[in-house]
C-alpha cells in the first residue's frame, strides 16, 4: 500500500503553564485510502497529534510527510496552501463561519484553491451537503444549525476539494447513533471507492472498531498501532 | 490572491455587523464632510480677501518713495593728515514724488506683451474741510479711463457716475466713509486743503466703496489735470505709476525686468504690498490643514478602534479560514477591504454632506455690515477639494485597517481551534 502521511518521531512540548511533554517519540504511517482511528483516553494527546499531521501546528520536533513532501521548515503561506488541496479537516468543536450559509461555509475552501468556476463549487459543495443529508439547509446561516447539523455541514466542507486525506477530531462527538452510522458509511465509502485516506479520533467503541485500523495512544505515546 | 472571494467576505462581515459598520463609516463621513465645509470655506475667505485686495492692488507699483537716507550723523573723510569730518543732515530732502519722465515710461511699459495695462497717477495727501474740522484723506489724479480698465472703478460707484469725473474740472470722487465724514453728497461742494496750504473747492460727483474699510474711509479720486492743478504741478507730474499684468505670478520676474531699466525709481509688487493679506492666507492654510488633519486623525482612529474590536471577535473565523486553506495574505485582503469599504463609503457620503453644508453656508447671509461688499459666506467649490477628501479618506483607512488585518493574517489558528 502507497504510503501517504508518515511521522517519525513526533515530539512535543507545552512550555505553559509549565514545560509538559504532549508528544513522546510519535511515529506511524498512514497509507493511501487507510481509514485510520486514533483512540485513547482523554487528555492522552490525540488532538494535538492530528494538529501536527495536519500542518496547523508547526511548533514541534520530528518528521512530518504527505504525499511524499516533507513538510518540515515550510511557511505557513504554503502549508496553508498545502492544506487547501490536500486536506480535509473536522474540528472537535464544529467550527463554521456564522455569518455564511451552510452552503458557502462548504464552498469557500473551494473558492479559495479556485479550480472550479463558481457554479461548478456550488454544484459540488449541494453534492457533499446530500451526502450528509444537508442539502435542505443549505441556505440557512450556519448560526442557525443545531451542533449536529453544524457537524455535517463541517464534514461536507472536509470533503469539497477532494483531498488526500481526511481528518476528523471527534467527528461523530455531537451526532446520534444514526447519524454517526451515516458518516462512518461515508468515510468507509470514500476510503473504499476514491481511495482517500481517513484519520479520526474517536472516542466511539463501534466507530473505531469499524475502521480498518486502530491506533492507541496512553500519554503521548502510540501504545498500540 | 482572490480579490473577489476576499471581497465576498469583507461585504458579508460588514453587512452581519450593520451597526458596528455604520458607526466605523459615520467617523469618516464626519470627518470628511468637515474637512470639506472647512476647505471650501477657508479658500473661499482666502480668495475674496485676496479678490478684494487685488481688486485695487496693482501688480507693480512704481513710485519715488520718501526715504530717511540710513547714514551716520557724522563721519571721516580724506586720508591722513588731510582729513575732514562730514556731517550730515539726517531729514529727508524735499525732494519732489515726482517719477522723473513719468508719462514717458508709462507708454513704454504699457508696450511690453506681459502688460495688461498702466495707469499714471498722482497721489497726495489732502484734508477735507468739514466746517472747522479737517479729516485728513488721500487724493489720487487718475487717467479715469485707464484706471477703470485696470481696477474696474466704475464696478465700485455706490453713487453717481465715474465718468461725471470726465465732464467738468474740479470734480472729485470719494470714499463712502470719507464721504460721511465730510458730510457730504452727491452735487455737494467740498473744501480741500492740500499740504502747501493751498485751498480748493471740488464739486462731488459720486461716491464708491471698495469694501475695505481703510480705503473707503481715506480715497478720493480727480482727474490728472485737477489734482496736478490742486498741487499746482505741471501736467508731467505723475507720483505713481500702476500696472496690472496678464499673468500676476509674473510680478516679480517683470520687477526686477524694470528694476534693471529704470535705475532711479522704487518698484513694489504685490506680494509686497499685500504681505499682511498674504500672511493671514498661510496662517488660515495651516489651521485648515490642522483641523483636517485632526479630524481625519480621529476618523482613522474610529476606524483602527473597531477594526481591532471586529478582528478580536473574529479570531475563530480567521482561524477556521486559515485551518481551511486561506493564507496570511488573504486575511489581510479580507480586512483591508473591510477597511476600504468603510472608507470609501464614508467618504463618498462625507463628500456629499460636505458639499450639503458648503452650499448651505454659501447660500447664509453673512453678518459684514454695510463696508464689505459680500452679501454671504464666501465658500469656494473645487473638485480639487473633493478628490482631496476622498483620497484623504481612503489613504487614513487604508492605514487605519491595515495594522489590524496584519494582526489578523498573523492569527495562530491552533492556539484559537484548540480552545
Ligand atoms: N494549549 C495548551 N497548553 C498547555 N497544555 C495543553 C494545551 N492544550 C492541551 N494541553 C494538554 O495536553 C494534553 C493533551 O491534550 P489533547 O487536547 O491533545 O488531548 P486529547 O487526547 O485530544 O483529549 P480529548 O479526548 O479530551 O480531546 C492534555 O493534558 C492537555 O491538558
Ligand atoms: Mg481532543
Amino acid at each position: 500500500m502507497e504510503t501517504v502521511l508518515k511521522a517519525s518521531n513526533i515530539v512535543k512540548y507545552f512550555n505553559e503553564p509549565e514545560p509538559f511533554q504532549v508528544l513522546k517519540n510519535v511515529s506511524f504511517e498512514v497509507g493511501k485510502g487507510e481509514f485510520l482511528s486514533v483512540v485513547g483516553k482523554s487528555g492522552c494527546g490525540k488532538s494535538t497529534l492530528l494538529y501536527i499531521l495536519s500542518t496547523m501546528d508547526t511548533d514541534f520536533t520530528g518528521d512530518l510527510e504527505i504525499k511524499g513532501e516533507r513538510l518540515n521548515g515550510w511557511k505557513q503561506n504554503a502549508l496553508a496552501g498545502f492544506r487547501n488541496m490536500h486536506l480535509g479537516f473536522v474540528f472537535q468543536f464544529h467550527y463554521l463561519l456564522p455569518e455564511f450559509s451552510a452552503l458557502k461555509n462548504v464552498m469557500l475552501p473551494a473558492l479559495k484553491l479556485g479550480k472550479y468556476s463558481e457554479e461548478e463549487i456550488e454544484h459540488r459543495a449541494i453534492e457533499k451537503l446530500k451526502l450528509v443529508e444537508m442539502d435542505e439547509y443549505s441556505h440557512k446561516l450556519s448560526s442557525k444549525l443545531s451542533g449536529g447539523q453544524q457537524q455535517r455541514v463541517a464534514i461536507a466542507r472536509a470533503l469539497i476539494n477532494d483531498p488526500d486525506i481526511i481528518m476528523g477530531d471527534e467527528p461523530t462527538g455531537n451526532l446520534d447513533k444514526s447519524n454517526s452510522q451515516r458518516v462512518f458509511d461515508i468515510f468507509k465509502q470514500l476510503a473504499r471507492e476514491n481511495h482517500q485516506t481517513i484519520i479520526t479520533v474517536t472516542h466511539d467503541k463501534d466507530f473505531a472498531a469499524g475502521s480498518d485500523r486502530i491506533v492507541e495512544m496512553q500519554d503521548g505515546q502510540i501504545i498500540r498501532a | 490572491m482572490n480579490w473577489k472571494l476576499a471581497f465576498g467576505i469583507a461585504i458579508t462581515h460588514l453587512v452581519t455587523k450593520k451597526k458596528q459598520s455604520v458607526v466605523a463609516m459615520l467617523g469618516v463621513l464626519f470627518g470628511i464632510s468637515m474637512f470639506i465645509v472647512m476647505i471650501s470655506f477657508m479658500t473661499g475667505v482666502n480668495q475674496f480677501l485676496e479678490d478684494m485686495a487685488m481688486d485695487n492692488t496693482p501688480h507693480i507699483r512704481i513710485y519715488n518713495p520718501v526715504e530717511v537716507k540710513d547714514e551716520k550723523i557724522i563721519s571721516k573723510a580724506g586720508t591722513g593728515n588731510n582729513s575732514w569730518y562730514v556731517v550730515f543732515h539726517q531729514r529727508p530732502k524735499n525732494d519732489l514724488a515726482k517719477i522723473k519722465n513719468g508719462l514717458l515710461i508709462a507708454d513704454k511699459i504699457e508696450k511690453m506683451p506681459e502688460v495688461r495695462g498702466v495707469a499714471p497717477m498722482v497721489s497726495s495727501q489732502v484734508f477735507f474741510n468739514n466746517g472747522p474740522v479737517q479729516i485728513p484723506a488721500n487724493i489720487s489724479g487718475i487717467d479715469v479711463k485707464k484706471q477703470d480698465a485696470l481696477f474696474g472703478l466704475s464696478g465700485k460707484m455706490d453713487d453717481g457716475s465715474l465718468d461725471d469725473l470726465l465732464k467738468g474740472s474740479d470734480d472729485v470722487i470719494l470714499g463712502k466713509g470719507l464721504a460721511q465724514k465730510a458730510g457730504v453728497h452727491v452735487g455737494d461742494r467740498v473744501n480741500v486743503t492740500t499740504p502747501e496750504g493751498y485751498n480748493i473747492t471740488l464739486k462731488v460727483v459720486g461716491i464708491f466703496s471698495f469694501g475695505i474699510v481703510s480705503l473707503d474711509d481715506s480715497k478720493s479720486y480727480a482727474t490728472l489735470a485737477t489734482v496736478q492743478k490742486i498741487l499746482q504741478r505741471d501736467p508731467s507730474y505723475i507720483t505713481d505709476i500702476n500696472i496690472k499684468l496678464n499673468d500676476m505670478n509674473k510680478a516679480t520676474e517683470i520687477k526686477s525686468e524694470l528694476k534693471a531699466q529704470m535705475p532711479g525709481v522704487y518698484l513694489e509688487d504685490w506680494q509686497e504690498a499685500n504681505a499682511s493679506i498674504l500672511a493671514g492666507e498661510k496662517i488660515r492654510n495651516i489651521m485648515t490643514g490642522v483641523v483636517s488633519f485632526t479630524l481625519l486623525l480621529v476618523a482613522g482612529f474610529g476606524i483602527y478602534n473597531i477594526m481591532n474590536m471586529n478582528i478580536v471577535n473574529k479570531m475563530k473565523d480567521i482561524a477556521i479560514l486559515k485551518a481551511t486553506g486561506f493564507q496570511g495574505n488573504d486575511i489581510t485582503a479580507i480586512f483591508l477591504l473591510e477597511s476600504l469599504v468603510i472608507g470609501v463609503a464614508g467618504g463618498l457620503l462625507g463628500l456629499l454632506l460636505g458639499f450639503l453644508f458648503s452650499y448651505l453656508l454659501s447660500i447664509t447671509p453673512f453678518p459684514a455690515g454695510t463696508f464689505f461688499r459680500i452679501s454671504t459666506f464666501p465658500v469656494n467649490f473645487l473638485p480639487q477639494h473633493y478628490i482631496l477628501g476622498v483620497l484623504f479618506g481612503f489613504i487614513t483607512t487604508l492605514f487605519a485597517g491595515y495594522f489590524p488585518a496584519l494582526k489578523a493574517s498573523k492569527i495562530d489558528p491552533v492556539i484559537i481551534i484548540r480552545g
